[in-house]
């Protein structure tokens, strides 16, 4: 359908180029930065290309920066993160999984509000209900744990939905098929469900991975003591130093390096994505 | 191995529709049953009742004397073969094979054994390491049957199987499954629209229509002898003829034709008269005639189909390819193939055609 006009091409490639630069830009700047000292960053507009720096930067951020500005290690904070992020991932689809499994599968009392309880999280996500959900942290005695970080972030209907909405095209044959194969509910699940949603699980891995790295409201909140400080609130208190200059370099640096994560996982997940649409199975 | 019997089963679904109407059927021992019937009769819901897949509201079901009623299905030592195949995607056929029995605690060179063999029986051993997705529909249909076969059940269970197969293909599947089970003795239950598929498969078939049965007997008794203005039209290709007749005394009219009943007419007034496409035939001198009007002609190539008036009812006469064919005909049916029907319920009035019955019957037999 598409037409072999030249002009159309150069146009639509023009666009495509204008919008990877205004994505690319900022990261492409942060980048620059953070080899550069701060005495050129400081002395006028950034510099477009690469400084020098590089090696002291990164050295530097990887071991003394943090104390500097009163955080733990930046190998701490990032596996905080780490942590953090997998935890939630983790704990939403196994959460998630299961609760879609029961909503589909059974027959039970109210099973229709159930679903719809949880159909309505998703519409609260935690910034819209931080107040109560803090106090419940709190009255709890969450704060400063990794329940208190991480369970309220794994609370929400996203996936189930998501789940709920793949178990319904499986067709009911297939459960029968396991019925008459002397399989039982859980044996069903364990067997049958779970590997056939094998690609539904990685591609919300991703999307779960990236959402739990890039916290940064809820860490602030419940925790106080920085040794549960992730590299997002790590990164936030080096811009905000009482006094002196704000060595962007270094935070430049850092955020960097806080960016491979979610990227390496993308790459490495896509291979799994790109087999999981061309060998479709059902 | 096990006989199956079906007693005054009901089935009631939520909202009060009865799918199925007290079905008594008794199914020998290596028995091959095919339940017949158009869509929606309750063909699927009464299998499914026997798998344990539906619950079951009136009657009762016993595999092997066992009532099953309570139990599931696993539990019923029944197989099934799904209408499209619900083979497991993410397993190979080797898993797909083996997991009825694993689940059972098969010991694992017992599994390898069966699956081993099944492949065997079916030619599917070169596919045993490949997923379902690979392989085209007649294999996966193959390998559905593997899945039942391996478990060496008491009872087959199919729901329309070959439906998703090319008509050549299904034709083959129909021959080995029957050979298959044949083989095997396998206690069978299989389901089907197609009255062909339904003929050839069946040691005795059961036409449903509505939830209830219509009739039940082997596949030539049924067709020789429909029970019901219902059957006649289902069973038999092209559909029986079926024309309002009138008998007066010892005499039959159909429109303006009048035939002549020898011995005791079976019924005076009004009645609904079958007559079978292949019964008719071209009259001699001095025969009774049907004066047919050709409307248009279908050839079939082995034979062709006469369609025209009689009077003013539609009739199909099947005839032979070398002659020529004009405007009009005159046809002549021997007695003993008419069938009466009743022409207020449709029910079948005396015994018919039941010297070819028997004549034919019997050849099988022998042969
Ligand atoms: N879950 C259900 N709830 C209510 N009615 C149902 C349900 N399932 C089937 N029926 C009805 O029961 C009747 C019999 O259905 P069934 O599936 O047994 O038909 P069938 O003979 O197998 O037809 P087909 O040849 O089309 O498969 C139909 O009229 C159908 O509408
Ligand atoms: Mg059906």
């Amino acid at each position: 359908m598409v037409e072999n006009r030249p002009f159309l091409t150069f146009l639509t490639h023009a666009f495509l180029i204008l919008g990877f630069a205004v994505v690319a830009l900022p990261v492409y700047v942060a980048i620059i930065a953070s080899t550069h000292d701060i005495s050129t960053l400081m002395s006028g507009p950034v510099p477009l290309l690469p400084g020098s720096h590089f090696i002291e930067n990164y050295t530097q951020i990887l071991t003394s920066a943090s104390a500097a500005n009163g955080l733990p290690n930046y190998s701490h904070m990032a596996l905080n993160s780490l942590i953090m992020a997998l935890v939630i991932t983790i704990g939403k689809i196994a959460i998630s999984i299961i609760s879609a499994f029961a909503i589909v599968y059974f027959r039970f009392p109210l099973r229709q509000l159930a679903f719809w309880i949880i159909f309505v999280t998703l519409m609260l996500p935690v910034e819209v209900r931080i107040m109560p959900t803090y106090k419940i942290v709190a009255d709890l005695g969450m704060l400063n744990s990794w329940a208190g970080l991480t369970i309220p972030l794994i609370a929400s209907a996203t996936a189930t939905f998501l789940f709920r909405q793949f178990f319904m095209t499986v067709p009911d044959e297939m459960l029968e098929a396991a019925r008459v194969d002397g399989a039982g509910p859980m044996k069903f699940f364990r067997d049958i469900l779970l590997p056939l949603s094998r690609t539904n699980i990685g591609a919300l891995s991703v999307i779960l991975f990236i959402y739990g790295w890039v916290q940064y409201l809820w860490p602030l909140l419940v925790t106080t003591d920085p040794g549960y400080y992730t590299l997002m609130m790590g990164m936030k208190r080096m811009v905000t130093v009482q006094d002196g200059v704000i060595q962007w370099q270094l935070v430049m640096a850092g955020s960097v390096l806080a960016m491979l994560p979610p990227i390496l996982i993308v790459i490495f997940m896509q291979r799994l994505f790109i087999r999981g649409l061309t060998e479709t199975e059902k | 191995m096990a006989g199956i019997k079906i007693a005054g089963v009901s089935k009631i679904y939520a909202g009060g529709v009865k799918a199925v109407n007290s079905v008594s059927i008794d199914i020998a021992d290596g028995e091959f049953i095919v339940l017949v019937g158009p869509s929606g009769c309750g063909k699927s819901t009464l299998l499914r009742m026997v798998a344990g897949l539906e619950a079951i509201s009136e009657g009762e079901v016993s595999i092997g004397g066992k009532v099953v009623n309570r139990m599931e299905p696993a539990e019923r030592d029944i197989a099934m073969v799904f209408q499209n195949y619900a083979l497991y995607p993410h397993m190979t056929v080797y898993q797909n094979l083996a997991y009825g029995l694993k689940n059972r605690g098969t010991p694992k060179a017992e599994i390898d054994a069966r699956v081993a063999e099944a492949a065997r029986m079916l030619e599917i051993t070169q596919y045993l390491e490949r997923k379902p997705r690979a392989l085209s529909g007649g294999q996966r249909q193959r390998v559905a049957m593997g899945r039942a076969i391996v478990r060496k059940p008491a009872a087959f269970l199919f729901d329309e199987p070959l439906s998703n197969l090319d008509a050549k293909l299904r034709v083959s599947m129909r021959g080995e499954i029957k050979r298959l089970q044949r083989r095997l003795g396998t206690t069978s239950i299989y389901v089907t629209h197609d009255q062909l598929e339904a003929m050839t498969l069946a040691d005795r078939l059961v036409v449903l229509n509505g939830g209830r049965i219509e009739q039940i007997g082997s596949p030539l008794e049924v067709y020789h002898a429909p029970a019901s203005t219902f059957v006649a039209s289902f069973i038999g290709s092209p559909a029986m003829n079926l024309v309002a007749g009138e008998i007066h005394g010892n005499r039959l009219a159909i429109g303006p034709a009048l035939i002549d009943l020898a011995g005791a007419p079976p019924a005076s007034g009004a009645v609904t008269v079958g007559l079978r496409a292949e019964d008719l035939r071209l009259a001699h001198e001095g025969e009774t005639v049907l004066p047919m009007t050709v409307d248009y002609v279908e050839e079939l190539g082995a034979q062709r189909l006469v369609h025209g008036l009689v009077g003013d009812q539609m009739l199909t006469a099947s005839m032979p390819t070398d002659m020529v064919i004009g405007e009009s005909l005159s046809l002549t049916i021997d007695q003993d193939r008419l069938h009466f029907f009743s022409a207020s319920d449709g029910k079948r009035i005396g015994s018919g055609t039941n010297v070819a019955t028997d004549k034919t019957t019997a050849a099988v037999e022998t042969a």
